[in-house]
């Protein structure tokens, strides 16, 4: 006995009993994908800027009002060319990538907890927890998502944190319907009734067992809304709810550029592509993800 | 019953479960008692809806039974708390019947088979468990490499070894199989009979076997207890309920089971006709009554309290004695 315990301990060792090979798995199959992975290059791109906006162009420029510069189209000393200010394109979306995947991601991934706490106790629990939470998402499910936030920043104040506040609260109500109707499939498979007749605790469960399975579409409506985040973000800054000139903003960018949508069309292109790179590259790495997680995609 | 002698490992008494359902009181299982003893097998018997499943999973504790006592090793584990409950569970285990769907396809052979050490808090060390893990998966015939492996990836068998070997992970004293083989291949089946009784031998399991294959429950069971709409129509030894059945639904069972040769095919055979009459609200008398052939109007209001007719063998039929058999 004691040699064949022996023999299994030396080819158990052999056998990659380490908690990484997991990972290195899952970084193996995500490989696979090319789009996905251009979308991750893409994304460290956009972060490195965003990281790094300090060394490329000083915060200075982006504020610096130059009023013989006004309105000028791309050029050497402007790249992106200047607003009606004189203010310099270029420093200004180097800069608004800070506040704009800022938002986008912290308001995800809030709106993914919240939403994922909410939509998991109302599904799994059922009966009076499901109907307290779904009667109490109903409510603010039926106010317009950006008057639910304007209101939440009237009551708040116009600054960062209470704009976040603001659009997580907004999104709240799909994510938790989203992700209560998942765990309601899940939750019946027989392999959670084995986990709890083996002893499993609730938490355990829904975090080991129910939210895994029903990971896929959280995944992809996450990074999804990453983009519809940082437009409604946008929208806030528009009617003078969100960030607060002079602070720029890709989407305050934007909505500013509609008024010289004929006159200088490129204030317009140039955070409009960096929205669109950046969702873009979010949706793409969440799809990847979505499918590396998931053992049955495997080659 | 038999083996008063051996100590008995569980014992069921007067066991209620009903549903709410919005047409009125399910009754799933219906004033059933019984009793194990140590290393038996209780084979349980009967149509799809007839309770089994629900009498399995109720003698768990994964649902609260209406009434009625579960005596585990003396203690009733119907009243007592969840956590009193979690400190038994590792001796009440049960594999599933479909393993395909039992298993977290997230997870490793090696994860899936460690969850319930790890989940119970068995083992403190990765070390102790991985041993654990590999003798288990030795001992019910998996192969080390499939340790990596993900469920998908294999066979029906395969799964079903896993899910035993997570069952046996805990050193249960007794194992609810929830028609574990019905899922699987003829051939597998054999396979994964053997493999349960020879585990029953080597470590003094007690088993209920739930099926609805009567070839199987004669392998394996040691008694049989038959039920129809949740009741418990008959219960004897199983070479008994072969050879002298009792009561007309067992009769009926038996005469369902093909026979292979020649002769048979023009032997005309009495065959159940209509389906299972509905669960909820079950009018009073014999609940077979609506489909027995020998059913009388006394049928419809006589008990089915179980009577002994032979040692060891109860029946719930009153007229067991004058049917023809």
């Amino acid at each position: 006995m004691a040699e064949t315990t022996q023999t299994l301990r030396s080819a158990g060792a052999a056998r990659g009993r380490k908690k990484n090979s997991q990972a290195k798995e899952i970084w193996r199959r995500y490989r696979k994908n090319k789009a996905a992975v251009l979308g991750l290059v893409i994304l460290i791109f956009i972060l490195g800027i965003a990281l790094f906006a300090d060394l490329i162009v000083p915060y200075s420029k982006c504020i610096e009002q130059v009023g013989a510069d006004r309105l000028q189209g791309p050029s050497l000393a402007h790249f992106f060319g200047t607003d009606e200010y004189g203010r310099d394109l270029f420093a200004r979306v180097v800069h608004g990538s800070r506040f704009s995947l800022f938002i986008g991601v912290a308001t995800s991934l809030m709106a993914l907890v919240f939403g994922a706490i909410l939509g998991a106790s109302a599904g799994y629990f059922g009966g009076v927890v499901d109907n307290v939470i779904c009667r109490i998402i109903d409510v603010f499910a039926c106010v317009p998502p950006i008057l639910l936030s304007l209101a939440v920043v009237a009551a708040l104040g116009t600054n960062l944190r209470n704009l976040i506040i603001a659009i997580t609260v907004s999104c709240i109500p799909g994510n938790v319907r989203l992700i209560r109707s998942l765990v309601l499939t899940v939750a019946e498979q027989d392999y959670v009734e084995a986990a709890r007749s083996y002893g499993t605790s609730t938490p355990r469960i829904l975090f080991r067992y129910v939210l895994p399975n029903a990971m896929g579409p959280i995944i992809v409506n996450t990074t999804m809304s990453i983009s519809d985040m940082i437009l409604s973000a946008a929208g806030l800054s528009f009617i003078g709810m969100g960030i607060q000139p002079p602070s720029p903003e890709w989407g305050a960018l934007l909505s500013n550029a509609q008024t010289y949508l004929f006159t200088a069309p490129y204030m317009l292109v140039f955070p409009g592509i960096f929205i669109i790179l950046s969702s873009l590259a979010f949706n793409l790495v969440g799809d990847g993800l979505t499918d590396a997680l998931d053992p049955k995609l495997k080659d | 019953m038999e083996n008063k002698k051996s100590e008995t490992l569980l014992e069921v008494k007067n066991l209620k479960k009903y549903f709410k359902t919005p047409g009125g009181m399910l009754h799933a299982v219906d004033d059933v008692s019984f009793r194990i003893p140590r290393g038996k097998t209780l084979g349980v018997v009967g149509e799809s809806g007839c309770g089994k499943s629900t009498l399995g999973r109720t003698l768990l504790c994964l649902n609260e039974p209406t009434s009625g006592e579960i005596l585990f090793q003396g203690t009733d584990i119907a009243k007592l708390g969840k956590k009193q409950i979690r400190a038994v569970r590792p001796k009440m285990q049960m594999i599933f019947q479909d393993p395909y769907s039992s298993l977290n396809g997230r997870m490793t052979v090696r994860q899936l088979i460690a969850e319930p050490l790890i989940v119970n808090k068995l083992c403190k060390k990765r070390q102790e468990i991985d041993d654990r893990v590999d003798e288990i998966m030795e001992i019910v015939g998996l192969a080390p490499r499939l340790a990596t492996a993900y469920p998908h990836e294999l066979d029906g068998g395969r799964r079903q070894r896993i899910g035993i070997a997570r069952t046996l992970i805990l050193n249960p004293e007794f194992v609810v199989c929830d028609e574990p083989v019905s899922a699987l291949d003829v051939s597998i089946q054999a396979q994964i009979l053997n493999l349960l009784m020879d585990l029953q031998e080597d470590r003094n399991l007690t088993y209920i076997f739930i099926t609805h294959d009567l070839s199987v429950v004669k392998h394996i069971s040691d008694e049989i207890m038959v039920m129809y709409l949740g009741k418990c129509v008959e219960y004897a030894p199983a070479d008994e309920i072969f050879e002298h059945p009792q009561h007309p639904y067992t009769r009926a069972l038996l005469n369902a089971i093909p026979i292979p040769s020649i002769e048979s095919c023009h032997k005309r055979r009495e065959l159940l006709q209509g389906e299972v009459t509905s669960p909820i609200n079950p009018k009073p008398g014999c609940r077979f009554a609506a489909r027995c052939p020998y059913a009388k109007e006394e049928c419809r209001s006589c008990s089915m309290e179980l009577r002994e007719m032979r040692p060891g063998h109860y029946t719930a039929c009153p007229y067991a004695e004058e049917l023809e058999l």
